[in-house]
């Protein structure tokens, strides 16, 4: 680091036998410094195009996300939907994503939205309307859509039971179940299920007709079902979080919407 | 008038004006020239050597510290214990219920979203106004949590320099202008809102709110820039925060005011400073007055306040004497 006598006596560009004054020298350092530093400033910030522009790392927004390109611009990256989400669903991007660090998105098997707020807390929370204002229903939402990947999994399938604690009892997710209480959501690790054919997804699916169960056989010698996602669905994920196979029957395409199918 | 655009184009790079008595009052000339009499130069040398044993005072460090330290606690009790003070980060939240909007990362999303939105506009004008009034710059030494770990950076270069184990490298003041022109066109250029990628500031802020992330790295790597090479060069060659919350500062009735009457001109405030370019008023026959209002990169940190042996540095509300 202390190489700056060395660069005070280093022979000047013969071209020019120009003699610089050494403060003309030091004003010389100063700004080829300057450039570089700035321009390594400049340089790192965009850096952050390659995980938006390539989409390395796709996010499932939290409900009325507009587009994505404008959602990265209009979002202030402050997490008051974080903060304000009931089950706590909302987290906010790394490093990793870019122009997308500091904006909110949801793990849907990890936690999904469960619309437990009812009143979509994280649009009214937003304070530059990156989630819009334009939506006050759940069934307005439009966070992509969930699709059936893996249906040899489901337990449906064969007409199975479930009973006992989806992923057992460390997982702490939240669920409201209504029945149970209206509005503090229940830990799903400590939540005892039992159906007799277990239909988790679609029982607790929050969207009237987003989800149904359709039986696989017309006649009656076998019993088995499976989930169908109609134009209903909003992509909240939470039949993602609750589907109790591992890895999960459904996956969430974020962003799909019904016309794109 | 002509003070007011000095100071923004000093701000925004220029080097200080060079002494130049036609400029001066008539008082402060006569002072000047007072002053370089040999009596009074004995008289000051003599103060100066009688100085030496004087411990600086941290009472405004001190309460900048609490400052820091209190802006930034409030939003992880506010969410932690949901009590809804100050919901948000520092890039914009709710205080108690009222949107506030940093002006920086306010301006960045209007430059990239490109729409009107009244709750940014709301946000932005209300913080605009509570800056204004308690000094711009403020925001970087009174609630930016980037400047306090900086600060921390700052002591650990300086006693490695004063080991001998490094040196200092100075970069031009322009550099921020540039870069805040750059990083404004490409938020409208782009539609992203690029430089929230890297401000620390937002980093900070989240991390301390949501948990620690990997950005932290980022932050951390300028702070070991700031030790090893480059003294405090984040605060004071790049951050388009700073700029902004400069031109707050520019007409804010809170500034540093300069009394040239008492100084001894050792340049104490200089050395403690983070922008010392303010305070070439303080060099032996620069001011143009008696009183001298420091410019608009001025921070408000008190740093110089607390260093200055006679004094001459204070803090002042301007029209609060009248209005009271």
């Amino acid at each position: 680091m202390s190489d700056s006598k060395k660069t005070d006596k280093a022979p000047e560009k013969k071209k020019k036998p120009k003699k610089l004054s050494k403060n003309q020298r030091k004003a010389r350092r100063e700004f080829m410094r300057s450039v570089a530093i700035g321009g390594g400033v400049v340089g790192a910030s965009l850096l952050g195009f390659f995980p938006v522009e390539k989409n390395w790392n796709p996010r499932l927004r939290p409900p009325g996300a507009i587009d994505e390109k404008d959602f990265l611009a209009a979002c202030i990256k402050c997490g008051q939907c974080v903060q304000v989400c009931p089950v706590e669903a909302i987290f906010l991007g790394d490093l990793d994503e870019g122009f997308g660090i500091g904006a909110p998105y949801i793990d849907s098997r990890a936690q999904a939205c469960d619309f437990s707020c009812d009143a979509l807390q994280c649009i009214l929370a937003c304070p530059t309307e990156a989630l819009t204002h334009k939506i006050d229903k759940k069934e307005q939402v439009r966070m992509g859509l969930a699709r059936v990947v893996r249906p040899n999994a489901c337990l449906a399938k064969e007409a199975k039971p479930f009973k006992g604690t989806i992923r057992g009892p460390d997982y702490n997710g939240l669920m409201r179940i209504t029945e149970i209480d209206r509005w503090v959501p229940v830990k799903l690790g400590e939540h005892e299920f039992d159906r007799t054919v277990c239909d988790l997804c679609v029982k607790y699916c929050p969207i009237p007709g987003a989800l149904d169960l359709e039986p696989l056989y017309e006649n009656a010698s076998r019993d088995g079902w499976l989930p169908v996602v109609d134009k209903e669905c909003v992509g909240c994920g939470l039949c993602d979080m609750v589907c109790p196979v591992e890895p999960s029957v459904f996956t969430i395409d974020e962003r799909k919407t019904w016309s794109d199918t | 008038m002509s003070g007011f655009v000095n100071s923004l184009s000093v701000m925004l790079g220029a080097k200080p004006l060079a002494m130049d008595t036609k400029r001066q009052s008539e008082e402060v000339r006569q002072l000047h020239k007072d002053k370089r009499s040999p009596e009074a130069i004995a008289e000051r040398n003599q103060a100066m050597l009688d100085e030496e044993h004087m411990k600086p005072k941290n009472k405004w460090l001190i309460r900048r510290w609490i400052s820091i330290f209190l802006v930034n606690i409030i939003f992880v009790i506010s969410f932690y214990f949901d009590v809804q003070l100050v919901e948000g980060a520092l890039t914009a939240s709710r205080v108690i219920g009222f949107h506030f909007a940093d002006l920086n990362s306010a301006i960045q999303v209007m430059l990239a979203h490109k729409a009107f939105l009244i709750n940014l506009v709301i946000g932005f004008v209300t913080v605009f106004v509570l800056w204004w009034l308690v000094g711009g710059r403020s925001f970087c030494s009174w609630a930016c949590p980037y400047h306090l770990v900086s600060e921390w950076a700052e002591m650990a270069h300086l006693w490695l320099r004063a080991r001998k184990y490094i040196k200092n490298r100075e970069l031009h003041r322009g550099t921020r202008t540039v870069l805040y022109v750059i990083f404004s066109l490409l938020a409208l250029v782009t539609g992203y809102t690029v430089f929230e990628a890297i401000s620390p500031v937002g980093i900070l802020s989240r991390a301390i709110i949501y948990g620690p992330t990997l950005a932290l790295i980022w932050v951390a790597g300028l702070l070991v820039v700031e030790i090893f090479f480059s003294r405090r060069f984040w605060c004071r060659y790049i951050c388009p925060i700073g700029v902004t919350y400069a031109f707050v500062g520019s007409i804010s009735p809170v500034q540093i005011k300069y009394d040239a009457v008492e100084c001894h001109h050792d340049g104490a405030c200089r050395r403690v400073c983070l922008v010392p370019h303010v305070l070439e008023t303080t060099k032996m026959g620069y001011a143009d007055d008696m009183e001298v209002s420091i410019g608009a990169d001025c921070t408000r940190c008190g740093m110089c306040v607390d260093v200055c042996p006679t004094g001459s540095l204070a803090f002042e509300v301007k029209g609060l004497k009248s209005l009271l």
